[in-house]
């Protein structure tokens, strides 16, 4: 356990000491000034599309940090040599992979309160009122972002960076667009093809379930039994791909 | 007490996609490290001792033989705290700076935080980077990163010290250091293994050196016995004044006769014939300047052909 908390936290220091990060923190904190031009331009519902524009942009920038960082997490590792004085500790490699994903959603959670504020405080300023929707919606884009780095760091584990920035991209799209799969699934003739969508319904990750921010942005909150649900299946789903991770892991040579 | 066994030890990749050809990095290695020695591991590029040292420290699996470190068989975790390891061309979280560093690979060894700040100290003091000390790695230059990386390998204490090619890359001051700091381990009664290319660095501190080629071993003994060991010594003769006529007296039985302005070197391929070659300089008036005795180096012994097995090579392979 002790082993892990030494991952996070130098994880995370490599990550505070990224100039990238910062980059994308600012450019986030831009898009969010730029909700507030979006609303008052618009003809009706200016409050609603601020809202909203500024809850698409913590949610692109959580994804753009878990996605590209994620897919380093470890490749860098290997391709740095870090990890041979790391692995010659006396430290599991599960508890080097989980420390790494550790480091990164303290990254994550850190960046994300950042944005947050400063998003409420724009709201705030400009008279939009503060619904705990918006808290609801935020904390499900993390459990989502959960996810997304669990699975660039589950492809890392086995492929070169850009095949895996590449297939959680495309997980990521796929599992927006997951309930049209099912649809599209019954409409398919070929046997085949449609077990192939049909499994792909059943593996891939139902990210539109983490989803709400429409609602928030309406100030309408989700029952609390479903933000509990969909954290419990966001939880579950990292998990399942961590342990897939460590078992690729444990039986790599480096 | 062994520290290191090593018996058959085989290691095969697969080139590319599966089903491609396989490559033997190992083709049934085997070799032991005394408790307290310096084992020189020597061997030409893709020999296999990267491979060797990573099969000992767990970052790679073996396909078949059997490796023991400190008792256990090699990449258990728990042994890996009496471990310390220094891998080749090292880099290093460049973001951290040499405290932050040996913090962190400390508290990885898990050394309490009681003890931490004054090992970080004195292992700062020991490689001679307390002036650097918050200072980040990437500010650093090679031979800093060579003596940091050091620091890391010892920061614990361990026991046995594993230095993937410690001196490549060095100037000789920095060369020096790492002897010194080998040597002092030694000292301290720690045991040292270690492969390198610099050869003159190994014959001057390894109490035994192995040879490894195409995965095998070659040749394993101390320096002394290897480069001894079936061999006849050429002598050297230096001397000044001699005439054509005494050079043509001594030429059959020189094996090399090299003339340079008033100086005559005269290298004899048997010791036998030194005595003649001196009456030959006396008769003829010469002077004589010095007679150099010169012993088989271990570069000669690196450099002879790899695919002679070990046995019919040096039968001391394996003893």
């Amino acid at each position: 356990m002790w082993n892990i908390v030494v991952i996070a936290l130098n994880t995370f220091r490599e990550n505070l000491r990224d100039k990238i990060l910062y980059n994308l923190l600012l450019f986030a904190i831009f898009l969010i000034g730029g909700s507030v031009v979006l609303g008052k331009l618009s003809i009706m519902e200016h409050d609603k599309i601020m809202t909203d524009a500024g809850l698409a942009a913590i949610n692109m920038v959580g994804v753009v940090i878990a996605i590209f960082v994620g897919i380093g997490l470890v490749s860098k590792e290997i391709e740095r040599r870090t990890i041979y004085t790391i692995i010659a500790r006396p430290i599991r490699r599960f508890d080097f992979l989980f420390g790494k994903y550790l480091g990164l959603m303290t990254t994550l959670a850190v960046n994300i309160a950042i944005m947050l504020l400063v998003y409420l405080a724009v709201l705030w300023f400009n008279h939009i009122p503060l619904h705990a929707s918006l808290l609801q919606a935020v904390q499900l884009m993390f459990v989502e972002m959960l996810i997304v780095t669990a699975t660039a760091l589950c492809f890392s584990t086995f492929s070169t960076p850009s095949l895996s920035a590449m297939f959680t991209v495309g997980l990521y799209v796929v599992g927006h667009l997951i309930s049209d799969l099912r649809g599209i699934a019954e409409k398919i003739d070929n046997d085949v093809i449609k077990t192939v969508v049909t499994a792909l319904y059943y593996i891939c990750p139902n990210l539109e379930m983490l989803n709400i921010k429409g609602q928030a942005a309406a100030g309408v909150s989700v029952m609390l039994s479903y933000q509990a649900i969909a954290t419990a299946y966001g939880l579950f789903y990292s998990g399942f791909l961590l342990a897939i991770a460590c078992l690729v892991f444990e039986r790599r040579d480096f | 007490m062994k520290v290191i066994s090593i018996e058959g030890l085989i290691k095969t990749y697969q080139s590319g996609w599966p089903g491609s050809p396989t490559v033997t990095a190992l083709a049934g290695l085997s070799l032991s490290v005394e408790a307290g020695e310096i084992y020189g591991f020597l061997g030409p590029n893709g020999a296999g001792k990267t491979t060797t040292l990573k099969i000992l420290l767990g970052l790679m699996r073996a396909n078949g033989g059997t490796a023991v470190v400190l008792g256990n068989p090699a990449g258990d975790v728990k042994t890996h705290s009496r471990i310390g390891f220094l891998p080749e061309s090292p880099y290093f979280y460049d973001y951290l700076t040499a405290e932050e560093f040996l913090g962190f690979y400390g508290r990885l060894a898990g050394l309490s935080h009681a003890i931490l700040p004054q090992r970080i100290t004195g292992m700062l003091q020991i490689v001679g980077l307390t002036d650097a000390r918050t200072r980040q790695l990437r500010k650093f230059s090679k031979g800093m990163l060579q003596r940091i990386g050091l620091a890391q390998a010892l920061i614990h204490d361990p026991e046995l010290v594993i230095l993937d090619e410690p001196m490549s890359g060095l100037d000789p001051i920095g060369r020096k250091q790492v002897r010194d700091l080998i040597l002092s381990l030694r000292e301290r009664g720690k045991t040292v293994f270690f492969s390198s290319h610099i050869l003159p660095d190994v014959e001057m501190i390894c109490d035994r050196v192995g040879i490894i080629g195409k995965g095998q071993l070659l040749a394993e003994g101390t320096i002394d016995e290897l480069v001894h060991r079936d061999h006849t010594d050429s002598v050297e003769v230096v001397c000044e004044g001699l005439d054509g006529e005494s050079i043509a007296g001594i030429r059959p039985i020189a094996g090399r006769l090299i003339q340079r302005g008033r100086q005559c070197l005269i290298i004899l391929p048997n010791p036998d014939s030194v005595a003649k070659v001196l009456a030959e300089v006396a008769k003829h008036q010469g002077r004589l300047i010095s007679v150099t005795p010169q012993k088989r180096s271990l570069e000669e012994l690196f450099f002879e052909p790899a695919e002679i097995p070990c046995e019919t090579r040096v039968p001391l392979c394996g003893t």
